[in-house]
């Protein structure tokens, strides 16, 4: 059964308490800014003096509605952070001054449009690829652009030093994340995958980037404690590695019904998993360029070709001790849809490790047949 | 010692005794509405038999999607090891069991004995037997006599994946006027076409073996050997797969 710990916070509470927390920022003046993407590059939000708060949609309430003006067979998290904006139920939404946005996939990009006609967009035209001639020039060109547009519509100005500074601290909250994440390393795992991915999601909503790091530290330290006292040397169940599309909207279905089945999910291969934690922005270099760098370095199947991912897939999968991989796919998401061929490929044929693929949505509609799939392979994983 | 293997599909409900050596009795009740009196009526029937699963001298294994409403079940294993199972016992050796039935498509990779890999349809009900159930609804006959008229027909083919669009596409043609025969042909092909290319992602096995309900029906397999190239097998106990790998799994894991 699910481990958690006494005063763990589920996603919707942690979203809940934040929304006093954005209220009260904004009355000291505070400006907020709207986000939807590991490509956001947070530091220059917070070198404007300002916050970033998530408004990717995870339930599926907002879904009828985004589907007055979008397409029924599109992502159920494009579909539903658009209904969340249009029916002005998300608090986020109506605080934030600006929303920040980046050409990622098609359905998002497109998406963006509509959201435009309700509140100031700005979208950063990420390039398809890593390797085209001019793909980090104009990527850190629209760097040095966001700047402008940040201080533009904030008023206020960006120095050098405020963006270094927002650099380092940062990529002291990745180190700290990178170690919380770590802590699945340890057979057996002291924590549950569930809990993993409820903190990293939830720490959206906290704004206070030295309190989202001590929390983290802290909690880290009372695993390594935990394990250490009561866990090491005792045996394991099976340990998963989940892959593919975010999972904030699939958390119970998904993460949580793999542990309760028998398993734990132990890591996480997707855009805000610890390989993009591990990567760090270079603290030395010209900082809009160190930014353009670490954001373009991104292993999102939206990047074209995207060989970093299974390069990703293939350490975690060694250094997380690895039973099995399951990869979830969000409905109408091609571009995940199509890589997971190789990451099939790749798991089965050269690690040599079950691989189960699970398209699903936001709905309940297939709580019985997603249940069915990761116990039959959770019995496979036994034999 | 009897072994009891229950397999509760969302169509029909399928009931095993093996007593180590062979099987002993077999029988196929309707699911219904309710899992849970379909299970209690499976009780009663097996108790007519003169096998009680209350009784020590008798393990039940459970499966299939009303599997948790068993309850004197000793243990619950999901439809694809016992699928696995079972089908690698009708094949008697390893192959590739393809499973249609009422609400899923599997594809299970057995290796010595056991299921290692599976595939399933994805949500829509295109490519499974619910699919020729509602279009047989539609055209106002029933599955055997939907086969009996498709072997004379010549496929109209049904462009949409969707079980859905694709009943009104039939149902144009029914306006249309063409020939049940042929209309009846199409949806034989769709169904046929959805789960050879589901198979064809996993590798090509020695042997194939279609179970399930459809297995039942030689038409359905003899159109799916060609479109996979490769002949199908079938077997009188083909729908029985999942009770008969469910009933083995209990004389093997449960003494």
């Amino acid at each position: 059964m699910l481990n958690l710990p006494e005063n763990f916070q589920d996603y919707s509470e942690a979203r809940q308490q934040g929304f006093i927390k954005v209220k009260e920022l904004k009355e000291k003046g505070k400006k907020v800014v709207g986000i939807f993407c590991t490509y956001t590059p947070e530091e220059l939000i917070l070198a404007a003096g300002a916050v970033a708060v998530g408004l990717c949609g995870t339930g599926d309430e907002s879904i009828p509605v985004a589907e007055k003006s979008l397409p029924k067979n599109l992502c159920p998290l494009i579909k539903s952070s658009y209904g969340l904006a249009v029916t002005d139920s998300c608090p986020y939404f109506y605080f934030s001054d600006i929303i920040l946005a980046e050409t990622t996939c098609d359905g998002k990009k497109k998406m963006y449009e509509l959201l435009s006609e309700l509140k100031y967009t700005h979208v950063m035209q990420l390039p398809p690829g890593r390797s085209g001639s001019m793909a980090l020039e104009s990527w850190k060109s629209e760097m040095l652009r966001l700047k402008e547009v940040l201080e533009q519509q904030l008023g206020t100005v960006i120095t050098d030093d405020d963006l270094r500074n927002a650099i380092r601290l940062k990529n002291r909250e990745r180190k700290a994340t990178l170690d919380f994440f770590e802590i699945g390393k340890l057979k057996p795992s002291p924590l549950s995958g569930y809990e993993i991915n409820t903190i990293i999601d939830a720490n959206s909503f906290i704004f206070d980037t030295e309190e989202k790091i001590s929390l983290l530290e802290e909690r880290t330290a009372q695993l390594n404690k935990d394990y250490q006292e009561n866990l090491a040397g005792k045996p394991s169940r099976p340990r998963i590695l989940i892959t593919g599309c975010p999972v904030g909207g699939v958390r119970d279905k998904i993460i949580r019904q793999i542990e309760e089945l028998g398993a734990d999910v132990v890591a996480f291969e997707n855009c805000s998993g610890p390989k993009a934690q591990k990567d760090l922005v270079d603290e030395d270099k010209d900082p809009y360029l160190a930014l353009a760098e670490k954001y373009l370095r991104i292993n999102c199947s939206v990047i074209s070709p995207n060989p970093g991912r299974i390069e990703a897939l293939g350490e975690m999968l060694d250094e997380y001790s690895i039973d099995g991989v399951i990869e979830v796919i969000l409905q109408a998401c091609h571009t995940f849809a199509i890589e997971s061929y190789l990451v099939k490929k790749f798991v089965t044929e050269e690690k040599r490790l079950p691989y189960l693929g699970l398209e699903t949505d936001y709905s309940q509609t297939d709580t019985g047949q997603i249940n069915t799939r990761i116990s039959a392979f959770l019995e496979i994983i036994a034999l | 010692m009897n072994y009891v293997g229950i397999d509760i599909g969302s169509t029909a409900a399928k009931t095993i005794v093996f007593d180590g050596t062979r099987i002993v009795s077999s029988f196929i009740l309707p699911t219904g509405w309710s899992s849970k009196e379909t299970a209690g009526r499976i009780r009663d029937q097996l108790g007519k038999a003169g096998f009680d699963v209350g009784s020590d001298d008798t393990r039940t294994i459970a499966t299939g999607y009303g599997r948790i409403s068993v309850e004197y079940a000793d243990k619950i294993i999901t439809e694809i090891s016992c699928h696995g199972k079972g089908g690698s016992a009708l094949l008697a050796g390893d192959g590739v069991i393809i499973d249609v039935g009422g609400q899923d498509t599997k594809i299970i990779t057995v290796e010595k004995g056991v299921a290692v890999r599976f595939l399933m349809n994805d949500k829509c009900s295109a490519g499974t037997g619910k699919f020729i159930e509602i279009m047989a609804n539609r055209m106002g006959v029933d599955i055997n006599e939907l086969f009996a008229l498709a072997q004379k027909g010549h496929p109209i083919p049904i462009s949409s994946m969707c079980t859905v669009f694709a009943e009104s596409e039939v149902i144009s043609q029914i306006g249309a006027g063409k020939a049940r025969e042929d209309i009846t042909a199409g949806i034989v092909e769709s169904v046929v076409s959805r789960v050879a290319l589901l198979a064809s992602r996993h590798e090509k096995p020695e042997k194939y073996i279609l179970t399930g309900g459809l297995s039942v029906n030689p038409y359905f397999a003899r159109q799916l050997s060609h479109k996979l190239g490769q002949r199908v097998f079938t077997c009188e106990m083909g729908q029985y797969a999942g009770a008969l790998g469910a009933a083995l799994l209990a004389a093997e894991k449960l003494q």
